[in-house]
């Protein structure tokens, strides 16, 4: 201030000791070398992710589409039922040869020649097998259908499927692949005609199992891990609730209580597979009940998800400030009230989003199931979480197994439809949060 | 599961067990009750640790280095894009790894090796084969690395300020100060952090079943299959089941071993962990 | 003499001693908040400022511009010219890490690193290759414990964690860890408010025998601390320097109404 008008005032210079060699340069490259190691880091792991979404992705987003043929169906009775039994023999419409009717149908649109038997089989080839319940669905639900011609809409054969994707190399030699030229040609054929043609596949979502790639679906799967789903979450919450407002509010602080709390960080830690061995055990081996059923993957998910809630729904109640609980005791209320219409309430949307969480860990878990025998081919949807049923991440673990392309498009399908209901449930979770969020 | 584990206990000897270094059983349906199959442990127990450690190898230098760039370099917008997107790799169920390991990493790592001999050697034959020990363990090491990334980021953000103050206040560049400074103090909750993870990496099911192999073998090549405690547990337990012979009740001493393993690395881990916090509080 | 010619005389004396650092029109924001407004304050070679004021006046905030360690807190701005000799410290070619070698910092809590106390002293020189052999190191991390006052407690011990001393003890341990890069100016802050009333004085006494060596900056929000240890004193107040004068003169007969009224304990 008025130091430096004056003219004693001094500004000291830099003594020569002071300019010493600190190695700044290197210790600048180690330190760009350092950060340079986080970013990549970081990078890699994002690059992983990106790698492992756009895989699954792009070997399965065509398991949403699903090529079809549609052919004018005749449903001749000398087919179906030459000797007029129908009425007599119910046995006889489930067993009439239907896949006839669509030979014939066949034969007619691509103008073939029916005695040439080869060729015949060739084109045939071509319709899924899975034509012959489809037919016989229909005529069973509606016999008055039998002796009309009506448009139906049959699946492609797998292979025929994946050529009309793209995804079978034409330039490999004829007998090294599944798919024969003249099939193309009539492939080409039939798609010119406007009769060969992909549209949404709505049958991943409702199908059952099947060996046969373009018939098979996760609609089983999807049902048994719903009934699971629910079951978690109706014994889930309320014991785990309950469970940590004992222990957060009520239990005395004791080595006791201690170690049931280092207990429960560790049951939260232990490898999902030891408790399919442990519901095995218990429920089928020891309770006897039924093996591959929801019911028991449920109370398996459960047993694995009540340390994750118990957690979360403590860390919730713990959140809550002391003042809210002096405040509603000083007015009288009694401690169960005190904890039902104020503390709970508050750690509401916390404990929701623990539970969330839970339950999209239990979605995605596959390895206890297997041992509990939903490892299973089902192909009828499941009545009662008692009937034999399978979940999604166990499909998918099926389907991985199988080796034809067109299953890698479906484990891949099957692997988007598990995500979009993560993400849907991590979202949900997400939006809870931030939607609840206070600040004491 | 302990009387369980306690039946096959009674038809095979727990020395055999626990040291024998033949994985043999059989077929459970030739003849039940009869324990002429051999049940050692340890080719199996030898496969786990081997993964899990090629799994570690991959994971703990990236989910560390992201973890130190995170707590201590990111910009708070970087940190809040990247620490949830990292941790979106935590959140898919380890079957779609398994996937990602058959369908993708495993071919890759065989394409890769049968070009790489080629061109060493001419001759055009893969030394790495699509299931093998370093497929199941790149695999697991990616899954792997949120948990690191996401566990020490929370053990180096409770190092205290002032020890980071104290440090650049000396004129300590950052990465002296986390190398010198942060990280020796971190130390002993990073080692829990990593134990915890290890726990994971032995009771991991989903990618060794579908990217380890199932032959039982000792070997220190990481090109090959090996196996692990919980393919085994999973092999031996799905298909028909006969609660009376050795061949499925083996599965339940497997299970009760791992379990023993994943408690103690876990017990210790916290307790680890749990000191530390305390330390800074 | 009269009164008036003894004080006189006496700036003229203390108007002589070089100035070490300068700041110029200071301004610090975060994001949007402004933290101190435009200051001006000089700081003296081998001599003890000491920076008073209520608490939030700025005086740390201050205190951490000199050595730019405000760099390290997000969003934080700082403007106007800070020199130290004769170079701008804000000047992209002066490097943050040679400047803090130069400045060196003493924080509010005693903060050892979890090492050896021979490791949190050789902890500077270390880093900033300035000793080589291991017999460099030892002898810097004596004379540095020696000019810190705590040669004798410790000398005994050097291998035992530096968090297991007591606070006064860790305190001086973090002045040999600042002493032992050998800056010229050493900047505390608050450097007493977690000790008790012994460990206090002797930080106190050590801070006059620094100053033969050292520049000493030191933010208290004990005026007696203030009177006792430093020569310079400036107080600062809802971000602005208020005064800045002889300490002698600040605490008989400032010359500014408001720094009356802080010394009287009119508010604080």
């Amino acid at each position: 201030m008025t130091d430096l008008a004056s003219p004693t005032v001094r500004v000291s210079t830099r003594p020569a000791e002071t300019r010493r060699d600190i190695g700044i340069k290197r210790r600048y490259a180690a330190e760009r070398r350092f950060r340079v190691y986080g970013i990549s880091a970081i990078t890699l792991g994002l690059l992983f992710l990106a790698l492992l979404l756009s895989t699954v992705v792009s070997n399965g987003y065509t398991a949403f589409l699903q090529t079809t043929i549609t052919l004018p169906i005749e449903f001749s009775e000398k087919v179906i039922d030459p000797k007029n039994e129908r009425s007599t023999d119910a046995k006889q419409l489930m067993t009439a040869n239907y896949p006839l009717l669509v030979r014939d149908a066949l034969v007619k649109q691509l103008g073939l020649d029916a005695t040439k038997r080869p060729q015949v089989k060739q084109a045939t080839d071509m319709v899924s097998a899975s034509a012959r319940t489809q037919l016989r669905d229909m005529v069973v639900a509606d016999p008055s259908i039998i002796g009309k011609t009506v448009p139906v809409t049959l699946l492609a054969e797998a292979n025929i499927d994946s050529a009309f994707k793209g995804q079978i190399d034409l330039s490999v030699a004829e007998t090294n692949r599944k798919v024969k030229d003249q099939q193309v040609a009539w492939m080409n054929q039939l798609a010119d005609a406007g009769v060969l043609k992909k549209s949404f596949n709505t049958g991943i979502f409702s199908f059952g199992a099947s060996s046969r790639p373009e018939a098979a679906g996760v609609g089983v799967a999807l049902i048994g891990s719903l009934y699971m789903m629910l079951i978690v979450l109706v014994l889930s919450l309320p014991i785990g609730v309950a469970a940590s407002i004992y222990l957060e509010e009520f239990a005395p602080k004791n080595r006791l209580t201690d170690l049931i709390e280092v207990n429960i960080n560790n049951l939260a830690a232990v490898p999902s597979i030891v408790y399919g061995l442990l519901g095995l055990a218990v429920f089928i081996n020891f309770a006897g009940m039924p093996r591959s059923a929801a019911l028991v993957g449920g109370f398996v998910l459960t047993l694995m998800t009540l340390p994750t809630i118990i957690i979360a729904t403590r860390a919730a109640l713990k959140a809550v400030p002391p003042s809210i609980r002096s405040a509603a005791l000083g007015l009288g209320a009694s401690k169960m009230q005190t904890i039902f219409h104020h503390v709970l309430p508050l750690a509401m949307p916390g404990i929701l989003t623990g539970t969330i969480i839970g339950l999209a860990h239990a979605l995605g878990e596959t390895a206890p199931l297997l041992l509990i025998g939903m490892v299973a081919f089902v192909v009828d949807f499941p009545g009662s979480p008692l009937e034999p049923s399978t979940a999604l991440p166990v499909q998918i673990y099926m389907w991985a197994n199988e080796a034809e392309r067109a299953f890698v498009e479906r484990t891949s399908g099957a692997i988007i439809i598990l995500l979009i209901f993560l993400v849907f449930m991590n979202l949900g979770a997400i939006l809870l949060r931030r939607r609840f969020e206070r600040r004491w | 599961m302990l009387s369980e584990a306690g039946r096959f206990f009674s038809m095979v000897s727990p020395v055999e067990f626990f040291f024998g270094t033949v994985w043999d059983p059989r077929f459970a349906a030739a003849g039940s009750g009869d324990a002429s199959g051999q049940f050692g442990l340890l080719p199996l127990l030898g496969g786990t640790l081997y993964i899990a450690f090629v799994a570690m190898l991959f994971a703990v230098p990236i989910g560390l280095f992201a973890a130190i760039y995170m707590a201590e370099y990111a910009s708070p917008r970087l940190r809040s894009t990247a620490k949830p997107l990292l941790e979106v790799l935590a959140g898919i169920p380890t079957i779609v790894y398994g996937f990602f390991a058959l369908v993708t990493v495993g071919p890759f790592l065989r394409d890769i090796s049968t070009q790489l001999n080629g061109l060493l050697t001419g001759n055009y034959q893969n030394f790495i084969q699509a299931q093998s020990v370093l497929t199941a363990g790149i695999v697991m090491g990616i899954m792997l690395i949120p948990f690191v990334s996401s566990l020490s980021d929370d053990i180096i953000t409770q190092v205290p300020r002032a020890l980071r103050d104290g440090s650049l206040g000396l004129g300590a560049t950052r990465s002296e100060t986390v190398k010198k400074v942060i990280l020796p103090a971190a130390l002993p909750g990073i080692v829990g952090a990593l134990l915890l993870t290890a726990s994971r990496a032995v009771g991991e099911t989903m990618i060794v079943v579908l990217a380890a192999g199932v032959a039982a073998r000792m070997q220190l090549t990481p090109f090959e299959p090996m196996t692990t405690v919980t393919v085994k547990i999973v092999h031996q337990l799905t298909g028909d089941l006969e609660f009376t012979s050795p061949q499925t009740l083996v599965a339940f001493a497997l299970g009760i071993t791992l379990f023993v393993i994943t408690l103690c690395l876990n017990i210790y881990a916290l307790y680890i962990v749990r000191k530390y916090r305390e330390q800074y509080e | 003499m009269s009164e008036a010619a003894v004080e006189k005389a006496l700036d003229q004396k203390m108007n002589t001693v070089p100035l070490k650092m300068i700041g110029k029109d200071v301004s610090v924001y975060y994001g949007e908040k402004r933290a101190l407004f435009d200051v001006n304050l000089n700081i003296r070679e081998n001599t003890v400022t000491a920076l008073i004021g209520p608490s939030g006046c700025g005086k740390s905030t201050f205190l951490r511009t000199l050595n730019r360690m405000n760099d390290t807190i997000e969003n934080c701005r700082v403007t106007g010219r800070i020199t130290l000799d004769e170079d701008d410290i804000y000047d992209p070619s002066i490097d943050v890490v040679e400047l803090r070698a130069r400045v060196g910092m003493v924080f509010q809590k005693p903060n050892p690193f979890p090492k050896s106390i021979y490791e949190n002293v050789s902890y500077g020189p270390r880093i900033h290759g300035l000793a080589r052999s291991k017999a460099d190191f030892d002898e810097v991390v004596e004379t540095s414990l020696q000019k810190a006052g705590l040669w004798n407690e410790v000398k005994d011990r050097l291998q035992e964690p530096g968090t297991g001393l007591s606070g006064g003890q860790q305190q001086r341990l973090c002045i040999a860890r600042a002493v032992a890069v050998s800056p010229e100016v050493i900047l505390m802050d608050e450097p007493c408010s977690a000790l008790d009333p012994i460990a206090t004085a002797k930080v106190e006494e050590l801070i006059h025998e620094l100053r033969a060596n050292f520049t000493i900056v030191i933010v208290t929000h004990s005026m007696q601390q203030a009177a006792r240890v430093s020569q310079r004193t400036a107080m600062f107040h809802l971000g602005n320097l208020v005064e800045e004068n002889d300490t002698d003169k600040m605490f008989t007969n400032p010359d500014d109404q408001r720094t009356q009224d802080y010394i009287m304990g009119r508010f604080g």
